[in-house]
């Protein structure tokens, strides 16, 4: 049985995606598609070039996405954003990736997306063949509205993520984690329970249904560390906490911890890093 | 306007993950239950919708629809709530896999009358199968857009904006048309006292349904390595700064 890759938007999930594909055995066949962003089309496109064999995708938006279509289409089983393969077995993340399930694929045909950060990257394959859909009527991307950031990083491509949960207490408490982040140079993210109090808007918003953010450090100050909010942040290099409450479940994440009020310790850091800066 | 929303009765997890004996599920005696925040989005922006153009269509209705146990009923007077107008209740006490849950919507679907617009969440928070709408899409021929910040619907068609890394793609359909929405399109209100009393009062269709065998089976349910992780303990209170520059510059974030 031969594999066909779809390499999509994202190089780093993509080349994940290539490391799944080989893990399947067969032969794998790569493609990237051409054209306007046309889900339903792309889908037909890959079907056409699939022949039957299975077919793998990165774990990103549109990868997921595509793979859906394909699914609908084919009517077929469609196990996204799966960890591992072992025959007709694959595990997959649930929960933005804080639990896992064990599942058995019914169907001769494979559909699957590679969970992000779950295979190490492979080589980008020597031959990539272009696809270029017929889009007909099909729904497409019609225009792309680009976000004004303010010439700040953003949160997802941070390498350091300064994030605040419900001990800081108000919208006008985040003005010490602002101030750190900004000497970081990272960004500011916060819990559900701070978008939730309309303390920061939702675009700061770290977790399962925010950003989902991979910095070289992610600072956790007041976040008590429900499943919802480690979906988002589980992807960090490093994360340190900071809790007045030793019990709180982040600790049990983090790889670094200070047991104390963040509005003591996070200016303490400012002023450490200036000094040390200084010297 | 009439729009049909589709939520999922899901636990409240807290911070840890604690599996039954068997693995199938997860031990929920002592959790709270609710739908996902991109599902209450749908809602909300549903309730607003039909609010909008209920002048223009002389009438407008929100149909909330679920697939779950019986007490999945609470999560559809949730969503009467917040304002729909009426509830259609799929029951089954098993987990159906997406493309049988797909199947089971679209039939509810095809007995009612023709929705303007079939709202989902991008994905269910448990299973995240990523598919459910893009399926019942398909089966009914109708477009399909994922992934929504954004929405407008004027002139019978409807302007979705879908979140991306370099900012937002639009897409432009005519209606009827199914979505998926993320949390972020809206802020969905906090239910008054008197809402959830009419709510009680509202009508549910309770309708049981038989699961067909999975082509997506769950097997067991496994929680991941490294939850419980030790954090080394760099101090207390602001004496402990020193230590994180340290650890700052041992990152090469400093």
């Amino acid at each position: 049985m031969s594999v066909l890759l779809f390499l999509a938007d994202g190089a780093e999930l993509s080349l994940q995606a290539v490391t799944l594909a080989h893990s399947l055995g067969g032969e794998v066949r790569a493609v990237e598609i051409d054209g306007p962003y046309a889900p339903s089309a792309w889908a037909a496109a890959l079907i056409d070039a699939a022949e039957g064999s299975d077919i793998v995708g990165p774990g990103s938006d549109r990868g997921n996405e595509v793979l859906a279509h394909v699914a609908a289409r084919l009517d077929l089983p469609f196990a996204a954003n799966v960890t591992d393969v072992r025959g007709d077995e694959v595990t997959r993340i649930r929960w933005g990736g804080t639990l896992l399930e064990d599942a058995r694929i019914h169907a001769q045909t494979k559909l699957l997306t590679a969970a992000p950060f779950a295979f190490a990257p492979g080589a980008r394959p020597d031959v990539v063949e272009t696809l270029r859909p017929e889009l007909g009527d099909s729904v497409r991307v019609v225009e792309r509205v680009e976000p004004d950031t303010g010439g700040k990083v953003s949160l997802a491509d941070a390498k350091v993520v300064v994030s605040g949960g419900r001990g800081v207490g108000s919208a006008e408490g985040f003005a010490i984690l602002e101030e750190l982040a900004e000497l970081l140079e990272g960004a500011v993210g916060c819990s559900r329970v701070v978008t939730s109090a309309g303390w920061r808007p939702h675009t700061d918003q770290v977790g399962q249904t925010g950003t989902k953010v991979s910095p070289d450090l992610y600072i956790a100050c007041g976040i008590s560390g429900a499943t919802q909010h480690i979906a988002g942040c589980k992807g960090a290099k490093a994360l340190l906490a900071i809790n007045d409450d030793p019990e709180a479940t982040i600790f049990a994440h983090a790889d670094y911890a200070v047991i104390g009020n963040l509005h003591e310790v996070v200016p303490a850091i400012t002023a450490e890093l200036r000094k040390v800066r200084a010297t | 306007m009439r729009v049909l929303c589709c939520v999922k009765r899901v636990p409240i997890t807290g911070g840890k993950m604690v599996l039954t004996d068997d693995a199938q599920a997860i031990q929920t005696r002592h959790l709270g239950f609710t739908i996902s925040p991109h599902e209450e989005c749908g809602v909300e922006e549903a309730v607003r919708i039909v609010e909008a153009h209920a002048v223009e269509a002389h009438s407008g209705e929100v149909v909330a629809l679920t697939l779950g146990p019986g007490e999945a009923e609470e999560q559809l007077r949730e969503c009467m709530a917040l304002g729909a107008d009426r509830a259609i209740h799929l029951v089954s006490d098993e987990e159906w896999d997406a493309q049988a849950t797909a199947g089971a919507i679209v039939e509810a679907i095809r007995s009612e009358e023709p929705f303007d617009l079939i709202v989902f969440g991008n994905e269910s928070a448990d299973a995240g199968n990523f598919q459910v709408g893009i399926r019942v899409a398909y089966a009914l021929g109708l477009p399909v857009v994922t992934g929504l910040k954004g929405l407008t619907i004027a002139g019978g068609r409807a302007r979705c904006e879908q979140e991306v890394p370099a900012g937002r793609d639009v897409y432009d359909v005519p209606l009827p048309a199914v979505v998926t929405v993320k949390e972020g399109l809206n802020l969905p209100r906090y239910p008054s006292v008197p809402a959830k009393l009419r709510a009680n009062r509202k009508p549910v269709d309770a309708k049981p349904v038989n699961r067909p065998p999975a082509k997506l089976e769950k097997l067991r349910l496994v929680v991941p390595e490294g939850q419980g992780k030790q954090a080394e303990v760099l101090g207390r209170g602001a004496d402990a700064a020193p230590a994180v520059v340290e650890v700052m510059q041992k990152l090469g974030v400093a």
